[in-house]
């Protein structure tokens, strides 16, 4: 593989790393960088010895609470973050599954009220391998292969 | 492990808002005897009226028979007033008002609210819109918690006790939300045993399975009726329900799976008592009705005291 740097080093800020290169894009949905005003770049179907293809997020000046990046951790539950300050790597850090997830998914369930009325979506987490969440309102899971972003 | 944590986070919930009763979980074992003593009370003594001067609202956004007379009929026995509608079409839902709406203006006008709806989730939903309690008298498939604190109280009348039951759950175990919630409440008691009996088509679901093999409760799965009821405590009978079905070619070919005859109930237990959450179709035959053991007519009529019960409890009448 060719060693040259694919997505271009920041100064400040934060690496999303190994991120499923088909998440990408809702990885950008979750944290709301689409409508973040600071320098972001991204790389996707890069190779990786692990993933076979992932993607990377660069994200300057921005740095992320836990609780705030745990939210992808459904969708990228590999997903890596590194601290840059003065183009140093600070802090390494690995996201986790938070105990309830609040308005990121759908509930699979078509009978549920959260796909009738604006309603925030939260789930319980009955499991983190594989991912089960239980719907706090019609009380169905939602596993893995069925998870939908809102 | 996960479930206690979901059941908890529900009864987070619950305690932000009036308590209501939206899903069996929501109450405690402490809950549960409560509302058997109350409704011995009100067996004892339907008429009080501990709900005078209160206006409660009967929202049932879809039809029921015995569930929305069993509570107007508590309601009025306990001296309050009844508004609503019995179904959705003389209600502003024709119009496309949300349930969100019509929760926030009844919910102005009315002391508490019984709601039937055919949305998974919407009693939950309505009980964080409402400023008044919420009890959940049906949810689509989901809930139907005060169908099971009657089925409790039937168990108890019967068998005078709610620990150490032996039940055989019968039909319709995979869409059936009456065994669901029958199964939770139980697995508080002592050393309950459950027996599923159903098709695979329509077998008890793996979360539930899980659930009770994270509680330690011994359940065994049969696909047909066997000398094994000999040993039960109650068999509570299910419809299998053609509205679950999205497929009507699959419920043509389990309907008559199941039927419980008189002739099969010969080596039973003396106190064994027949369950059914009514209404029945055809999966009890007619010749067990006059049997002592058929107890679901009466188990119908307890309805009544467990809601009488249900809604004292909630208001904090008794």
């Amino acid at each position: 593989m060719d060693k040259a740097l694919q997505v271009s080093a920041i100064k400040d800020g934060t690496v999303i790393d190994h991120i499923p290169a088909e998440r990408l894009f809702d990885v950008i949905t979750i944290l709301e960088l689409d409508s973040c005003k600071e320098m972001i770049t991204f790389g996707t179907n890069l190779d990786s010895k692990r993933m076979g293809q992932k993607a990377i997020i660069k994200v300057a000046n921005r740095f992320f609470q836990g609780q705030e990046i745990n939210k992808i951790a459904l969708i990228a539950p590999h997903a890596k973050l590194n601290t840059i300050k003065n183009y140093h790597v600070v802090e390494k850090r690995v996201v986790e599954i938070p105990e309830e997830i609040t308005n990121i998914v759908k509930c699979f369930n078509p009978k549920c009220i959260t796909n009738h009325e604006a309603i925030t979506t939260r789930f319980g987490v009955e499991s983190k391998k594989p991912i089960e969440l239980r719907c706090m309102y019609c009380e169905k899971i939602t596993s893995e292969k069925q998870i939908v972003i809102k | 492990m996960m479930l206690a944590f979901f059941m908890l986070l529900t009864e987070k919930i619950n305690r932000m808002h009036p308590k209501n009763l939206i899903s069996i979980t929501d109450f405690s074992k402490d809950d549960y005897l409560k509302i058997m003593e109350l409704a011995a009370e009100f067996e004892k003594e339907p008429n009080q009226d501990l709900l005078k001067g209160k206006v409660v609202a009967s929202l049932f956004f879809e039809p029921s028979t015995r569930t929305r007379l069993s509570f107007e009929t508590a309601i009025t026995r306990l001296g309050g007033r009844i508004i609503g509608f019995t179904d959705s079409s003389s209600s502003s839902v024709t119009k496309g008002e949300t349930l969100h709406d019509t929760i926030r203006m009844v919910s102005n006008y009315a002391d508490m609210i019984v709601m039937r709806h055919p949305l998974e989730g919407s009693a939950r939903y309505a009980s964080q819109i409402s400023g008044v309690p919420v009890i959940n008298a049906g949810d689509g498939a989901n809930q139907h918690p005060t169908q099971t604190l009657l089925d409790m109280y039937s168990i108890t009348k019967t068998q005078g006790r709610l620990d150490n039951i032996n039940i055989f759950l019968v039909g319709d175990l995979k869409y059936g939300r009456t065994v669901h919630s029958l199964l939770q409440a139980l697995s508080v008691f002592d050393n309950p045993i459950f027996n599923f009996v159903a098709p695979p088509e329509l077998a008890m679901p793996i979360e539930y399975k899980r659930f009770l093999d994270s509680k330690g409760i011994r359940y065994f799965e049969h696909t047909e009726f066997n000398d094994i009821i000999s040993e039960a405590d109650i068999i509570y009978m299910t419809r299998v329900q053609k509205e679950r079905f999205n497929d009507p070619i699959e419920y043509e070919k389990v309907k008559n799976i199941y039927i419980l005859k008189n002739s099969m109930l010969e080596n039973t237990k003396p106190t064994m008592k027949i369950l059914h959450p009514l209404p029945r179709i055809n999966e009890i035959h007619t010749d067990v009705d006059s049997n002592p053991k058929a107890y679901y007519f009466t188990q119908a009529l307890n309805g009544l005291y467990t809601r009488e019960a249900i809604i004292s409890h909630i208001m904090g009448l008794k």
